[in-house]
C-alpha cells in the first residue's frame, strides 16, 4: 500500500492513544533514570496535535506532519519536545508535495527526521537515548526496502529492530540527557525516550500496510 | 500526595496567576505562551535579559524579574523546560533595541529549547546572545555525561548581569559577565526527602528515613552517593570541601555564597549551615563578602540545601550592591 494524509492522520490519533495507555509506563521508567515526567510530557504533546489536526484540518500529507512538529515543539518541553519536533519537521519537508507516499518515501521520510534528531541532539549510538532505537529501525527499514516493497513487512522490520534496539538500552551507561548524571547508576533501566519511539513505529506497523 | 492545589495540571497558570496578582507593581504575566515580563519592558536601549526553565524552582526564575535583575522568565511546566515559542515571546517583549541576553542552565531540554528559540528570534534580526550555566560539581565527569548541571550559580549570574545590563553594558559585555560568573562559580546540594511532581502524584525517588543524598540536582536526580545521614557540620564539609577544591578558592579570594533551602528545608537549618559555611571558608582563608540565605532555587517541597560559592572581584561585588528590586529579591530602593 501507499500512505496518505489520512493514513498520517490515522497515525498520528492512533499514537494520542498510544501514550495516553503509556503515559504511566513512560513516566515509570523516566522516574528512574530521569525526572519524571516522560509519558505526561508524551501525553500532553500527543493529545494537543490530534486537537490542532481536528482544528486546522490540513489538506495535505506535509502539513499533517508539519503540524504535528509545531504543536509538538510548543508542548512537550524537556528534550522530548524539541527532538521529536525536529523529526516531523524534517519528515513533513521530506515529503513535501507528495499526496501518496510509496514504500520508499516512507523510509526517506523516517530517514530525514532520524538525521534531524541525530543533528539536533547530538547523541551517538548506545549513549542510551532514542537514537539506539531509531538507528536500528532505519536500517532495519533501509534493508527490508532492498528486498521487499511491502510497506508492512518493512514497518513491522522496522519496529522489531527498535524494539531490540530499546531493549539493548538497558545494560548501556547514559552519557546523554539527565540520565547521564547517574554515571553507572543508569545501568540496568530502559530508556524512556527509546521506549515511546518504538511505540511511535510500531503504532506505524499496526496502523500501515 | 498532599499539596495546596487545585488540579495538578492547572498549578503553574494558577501560581503565575498569584504572581501577577501578587506583584502587579513589578511584572506581567502574560499565558499561551506563559511568560513573565518586568512591568516597564522593553526598556529602551537596555540589553534585555532573560531567562526560563522547569517551575518547581520558585522563587527561580519569575521571582527576578524586575529592575536590576531578569527582564522575563520563561516557567515550563513542573521540572519541565520551557518551549521555544515562550523563549521567542519573551526575547521579542523585552527587546529594547540593544539585543538580548539568555541565561541557559545546563539541561539537555533547556539547551535545545532555548537554542531552537535563539534561532527563530535571530531569524527575524533580534540580536540574541546564549550563556550556558554548569556549575554543578556533584557531576564529576562531563566528558561522558551531558555535562555538569547548571544549579545556584544561575540566581547570582542572573543578579550580576541584569545589575550590569542596568549601568548600560552591551550585549557582548554582558554575556562575557555571564560567562565570567559561570567560570567562576560553583556549586553542590544535598537532599534529606525527595519531592513529588503535582502531575506525577508519587514522590520522584524512594529515600529511607536514616538516608540522604549528597550531590543531588533540582530535580530529584541523584547525585553522587547515597549515605547514612550524618551531622549539618559533617555535611557541610563535604559539600564545602567539593566546592571549594573545584574551582579551586585559594586562601585570600572572596567569594558571594549562596546556602539555598531546596524548598522544605527551615531557615533556622540554613542559618546553621551557613554557619557552618563561614567557619570552614575562614579556616581556608576564604571571606565570604556577600551572601543570600533562604529558598531561591528550590525543588518543590524536597527537604536538603545547596551552597553554591561564586569567588567575587569588585567588579562583580560591585555589580552585586547595585539596586535590585524583584518580587523575590530586593534592595538599594
Amino acid at each position: 500500500m501507499s500512505v496518505s494524509r489520512d493514513n498520517l492522520l490515522a497515525w498520528i490519533n492512533k499514537l494520542q492513544e498510544v501514550y495516553a495507555a503509556n503515559k504511566e509506563y513512560l513516566t515509570q521508567l523516566d522516574s528512574a533514570i530521569g525526572d519524571a515526567d516522560h509519558g505526561i510530557n508524551m501525553n500532553r504533546g500527543f493529545t494537543a496535535a490530534k486537537d490542532a489536526l481536528n482544528a486546522a484540518l490540513p489538506d495535505q500529507a506535509d502539513a499533517v506532519l508539519k503540524t504535528v512538529a509545531m504543536t509538538l515543539i510548543k508542548t512537550v518541553g524537556g528534550a522530548s519536545g524539541p527532538l521529536y519536533g525536529t523529526f516531523f519537521m524534517r519528515a513533513s519537508a521530506a515529503i513535501a508535495g507528495k499526496s501518496q507516499l510509496e514504500p520508499a518515501d516512507v523510509v526517506e521520510m523516517f530517514d530525514a527526521g532520524v538525521q534531524g534528531i541525530l543533528q539536533r541532539g547530538k547523541a551517538q549510538l548506545e549513549d542510551k537515548t532514542m537514537v539506539d532505537a531509531w538507528l536500528p529501525a532505519l536500517d532495519a527499514m533501509k534493508s527490508a526496502l532492498n528486498s521487499s516493497s511491502d510497506l508492512k513487512s518493512i514497518l513491522k522490520a522496522g519496529a522489531a529492530a527498535a524494539e531490540q534496539g530499546m531493549k539493548n538500552t538497558i545494560p548501556l551507561q547514559a552519557k546523554k540527557g539527565r540520565a547521564s548524571y547517574l554515571g553507572e547508576r543508569s545501568i540496568g533501566h530502559q530508556d524512556p525516550g527509546a521506549t515511546s519511539t518504538h511505540l511511535m513505529l510500531q503504532a506505524a506497523a499496526n496502523l500501515w500496510g | 500526595m498532599k499539596k495546596l492545589i487545585n488540579k495538578p495540571e492547572d498549578v503553574v497558570k494558577q501560581s503565575l496567576a498569584g504572581v501577577a496578582a501578587a506583584h502587579s507593581d513589578l511584572v506581567v504575566v502574560k499565558y499561551d505562551p506563559n511568560i513573565v515580563v518586568r512591568a516597564d519592558a522593553p526598556v529602551k536601549g537596555k540589553v534585555g535579559v532573560i531567562s526560563g526553565g522547569g517551575s518547581g524552582h520558585e522563587p527561580m526564575h519569575g521571582g527576578f524579574v524586575g529592575m536590576g535583575m531578569l527582564d522575563a522568565a520563561c516557567p515550563g511546566d513542573v521540572f519541565t523546560s520551557p518551549t521555544p515559542d515562550q523563549m521567542e515571546a519573551a526575547t521579542k517583549a523585552v527587546n529594547g533595541g540593544a539585543g538580548v541576553l539568555h541565561i541557559v542552565k545546563n539541561y539537555t531540554g533547556d539547551v535545545m529549547n532555548f537554542e531552537m528559540a535563539a534561532e527563530l528570534c535571530q531569524a527575524e534580526g533580534i540580536e540574541v546572545a546564549s550563556v550556558v550555566i554548569d556549575d554543578d560539581v556533584a557531576v564529576q565527569d562531563s566528558l561522558y555525561t551531558a555535562g555538569r548541571r547548571g544549579v545556584g550559580t544561575t540566581v547570582l549570574a542572573e543578579k550580576i548581569c541584569g545589575a550590569a545590563a542596568e549601568s548600560g553594558a552591551g550585549l557582548k559585555a554582558v554575556a562575557d559577565l555571564c560567562r565570567k560568573v559561570n567560570a567562576n562559580g560553583r556549586s553542590m546540594g544535598m537532599a534529606l526527602t525527595s519531592c513529588t511532581v503535582p502531575a506525577a502524584g508519587k514522590p520522584t525517588f524512594a529515600i529511607g528515613d536514616d538516608e540522604m543524598e549528597i550531590g543531588i540536582g533540582i530535580h530529584g536526580e541523584p547525585g553522587r552517593q547515597r549515605m547514612a545521614l550524618k551531622s549539618a557540620h559533617e555535611i557541610a564539609v563535604m559539600m564545602a570541601e567539593a566546592v571549594l577544591a573545584d574551582l579551586p578558592f585559594k586562601s585570600g579570594d572572596r567569594a558571594i555564597a549562596m546556602v539555598n533551602g531546596m524548598g522544605g528545608t527551615p531557615l533556622i537549618e540554613l542559618y546553621l549551615v551557613y554557619n557552618e559555611l563561614e567557619q570552614i571558608c575562614k579556616g581556608k582563608g576564604v571571606t565570604i563578602a556577600r551572601r543570600l540565605v533562604g529558598n531561591y532555587i528550590t525543588s518543590l517541597e524536597m527537604a536538603g540545601c545547596s551552597i553554591t560559592m561564586v569567588k567575587a572581584d569588585d567588579e562583580l561585588l560591585k555589580l552585586w550592591d547595585a539596586p535590585v528590586h524583584t518580587p523575590a529579591l530586593r534592595w538599594g530602593v
